[in-house]
């Protein structure tokens, strides 16, 4: 079974992020690091290639330092790499960005699955998947925290607030993960040794035969106009509690009007 | 002046209160109509036009629940056919909203923005207003091709009423076989807790390691100001709660009134689904755990102790 993961170069949460003068996501002059989510596309993926046999793809779309995602899921195990990499894709919105992956899959070759995380850490937006699934013309099993692939079809677990459904596909599909499928494996010294011989493709955007007005600013639906810095939360009266910190608790709470 | 679409939220016909909160921010930009997928509209209308839907446009077709995602973008698409001049699309933020209006935007090559926390009618169109990590920004976005679609959070918009017609409209659907890719082959239904639900409820009240997997002082807390009980990660992967009262980046964004966080230290993470309430408190025997940067008001102690007097405080101040 050949899989490809799609996978997102994200500034670490524990940094300062923020916002380039263009609005984009800074993602140069901050910590970066494979998102923590797509660890678990990683993770599951090379599970099933263990289980039986085949090839895992990563693939990611950023800029040059976005090749470290794809680093990063080499060292765990992955067998080689995308990375597509072009300055006119600069600004693109999931949209743009959706457009890009779905060509780079079918220049991959037809995998028998695609898998991705269940949101990117920076744009927590939680809809590529979807647009990369209407795309490729692929079902969409998203969302799953259980997965397994036998006879030519993946069944998952999806949870919604009232349920727990099962969904069921043919392969080929598109499988969206979420971070309770499973542990992602931390590289070992031999994984990190064997990744350095693993090749890396860089492509660009005449690679996949798309315009540069297809994607970045220009090429996406929507824009952002205003990004503003939200003042830090004043922080209020803490007390030890003496032994009556429950009725102080409720003492602010009849003050604020909201018991 | 053009429509506006507002995917109904509801239970058997039992409409959301998200729903009238999107009727409401509907009236904003548009004239607003409700998209209702089911059967039990007739259940659904005296709502729908108490808050203002002209129309109601009807899909009941078994597709839509019986196969993932995509027949719901397809429903939507053959809406705004039939509609025909559509300012907006409003959708309350849900995982699978969110995904069918992921579908919805490249089938109408149209701009997509999700989490929305207020919508606005601006000068040159419709401006949304996002946070962006974790609550440290505010973001203003506008779409520049097609049809806005908008996905919007609950509890972002007090809902007004505005009588309006809900005149039935029903849409015709046929779903693709493409869109019958992925079939819900089994739902279980999962056990009613009887409180509000997480993402609408006023006060939420969340329980975290600290509570070393003894929910009952978050629950009785929670009981006596009718709250939702919510769990940060570490509580929910140690399964002392279930991940659908998980807050956080990977679980519910919550935005109450008021927000009580118990033995919960704080993480980025963590505050990316709270930091938006109104009103924070916590309840943390570490006066150095970062939680207490954010709150309003914070007691240093056990929560073994803390809840349960409080709780007998609040019982009491309401009897
Ligand atoms: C990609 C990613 C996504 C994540 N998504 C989420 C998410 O959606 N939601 C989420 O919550 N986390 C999320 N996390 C995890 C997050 O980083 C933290 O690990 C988690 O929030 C910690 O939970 P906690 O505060 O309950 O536990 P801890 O950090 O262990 O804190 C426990 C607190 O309880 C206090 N305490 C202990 N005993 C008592 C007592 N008796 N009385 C009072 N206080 C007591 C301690 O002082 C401590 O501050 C995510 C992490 C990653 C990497
Ligand atoms: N630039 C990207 N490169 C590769 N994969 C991506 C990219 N952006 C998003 N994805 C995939 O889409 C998922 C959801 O992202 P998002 O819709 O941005 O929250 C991620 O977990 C990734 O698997």
């Amino acid at each position: 079974m050949n899989i490809v993961v799609c996978v997102k170069y994200v500034p670490d949460a524990q940094s300062d992020r923020t916002f380039s003068d263009d609005h984009t996501t800074d993602r140069t002059n901050v910590d970066g690091l494979l998102s923590e989510l797509d660890e678990y596309a990683v993770e599951e993926a090379l599970k099933l290639v263990e289980a039986g046999e085949g090839e895992v793809t990563v693939l990611t779309v950023g800029p040059e330092v976005a090749v470290e995602a794809v680093k990063k899921a080499l060292k765990m195990g992955a067998h080689k790499g995308v990375h597509v990499c072009d300055d006119a894709i600069h600004g693109s919105d999931a949209g743009a960005t959706s457009l890009v992956l779905a060509k780079a899959v079918e220049k991959i070759g037809k995998p028998d699955l695609v898998l991705t995380g269940l949101a990117s850490t920076d744009g927590t937006m939680s809809v590529v998947p979807a647009m990369l699934a209407e795309r490729l013309g692929l079902p969409q099993v998203t969302q799953v925290s259980e997965l397994s692939v036998a006879d030519g079809s993946v069944k998952g677990r999806r949870d919604t607030d009232i349920a727990s459904e099962t969904v069921e596909a043919s392969l080929p599909a598109l499988v969206g993960v979420t971070d309770q499928i499973n542990e992602p494996r931390y590289p070992s010294l031999k994984g990190i040794m064997a990744a350095k011989k693993k090749p890396v493709e860089t492509w660009s955007l005449s690679d996949l035969g798309l315009d540069a007005a297809q994607v970045g600013f220009e090429g996406s639906w929507t824009k952002v106009v205003d990004v503003t810095q939200r003042p830090a939360r004043e922080k209020g009266e803490v007390q030890p509690d003496e032994g009556d910190g429950g009725t102080k608790l409720v003492e602010f709470l009849n003050k604020s009007k909201l018991v | 002046m053009a429509e506006v679409l507002v995917l109904v939220d509801h239970t058997d016909g039992a409409v959301k209160k998200t729903s009238a909160e999107l009727l409401t921010i509907a009236r904003r930009i548009g004239t607003p109509s409700a998209v209702f997928i089911g059967s039990q509209v007739e259940a659904a209308r005296p709502r729908l036009a108490q808050f203002g839907a002209e129309k109601v446009y009807v899909i009941d077709n078994a597709d839509v629940a019986d196969y993932l995602v995509a027949p719901l973008a397809e429903a939507l698409e053959a809406v705004v056919k039939q509609a025909g001049d559509v300012a907006a699309i409003l959708v309350p933020t849900s995982g699978t909203n969110k995904e069918a209006a992921a579908r919805l935007a490249v089938k109408l090559e149209s701009g997509l923005i999700t989490d929305a926390q207020d919508v606005q009618a601006g000068d040159d169109g419709i401006v949304v207003t996002q946070t962006a990590f974790a609550g440290g920004y505010t973001l203003q976005g506008v779409v520049t091709q097609g049809t806005p679609i908008i996905t919007v959070k609950p509890n972002t918009t007090p809902p007004q009423a505005s009588q309006a017609g809900a005149q039935v409209v029903p849409v015709e659907l046929t779903v693709s076989d493409t869109a019958k890719g992925a079939k819900i082959t089994e739902v279980q239904e999962k056990k009613k807790s009887g409180r509000p639900e997480l993402t609408e409820a006023a006060i939420v009240v969340s329980g975290g390691r600290g509570t070393g997997g003894d929910f009952s002082p978050v629950e009785g807390f929670a009981d006596a100001l009718g709250a939702a009980v919510g769990a940060s990660r570490a509580a929910v992967d140690a399964g002392w709660y279930p991940h659908s009262n998980q807050v956080g980046q990977t679980g519910k964004q919550v935005s109450p009134q008021l927000y009580v966080a118990c033995g919960i230290s704080g993480a980025i993470q963590h505050r990316a689904g709270m930091q938006t309430s109104k009103t924070i408190v916590a309840v943390n025997k570490d006066e150095e755990a970062p939680i207490f940067e954010l709150v309003d008001f914070g007691i240093v102690g056990d929560l073994f102790n803390v809840l349960p007097q409080a709780t007998e405080a609040v019982k009491q101040a309401k009897s």
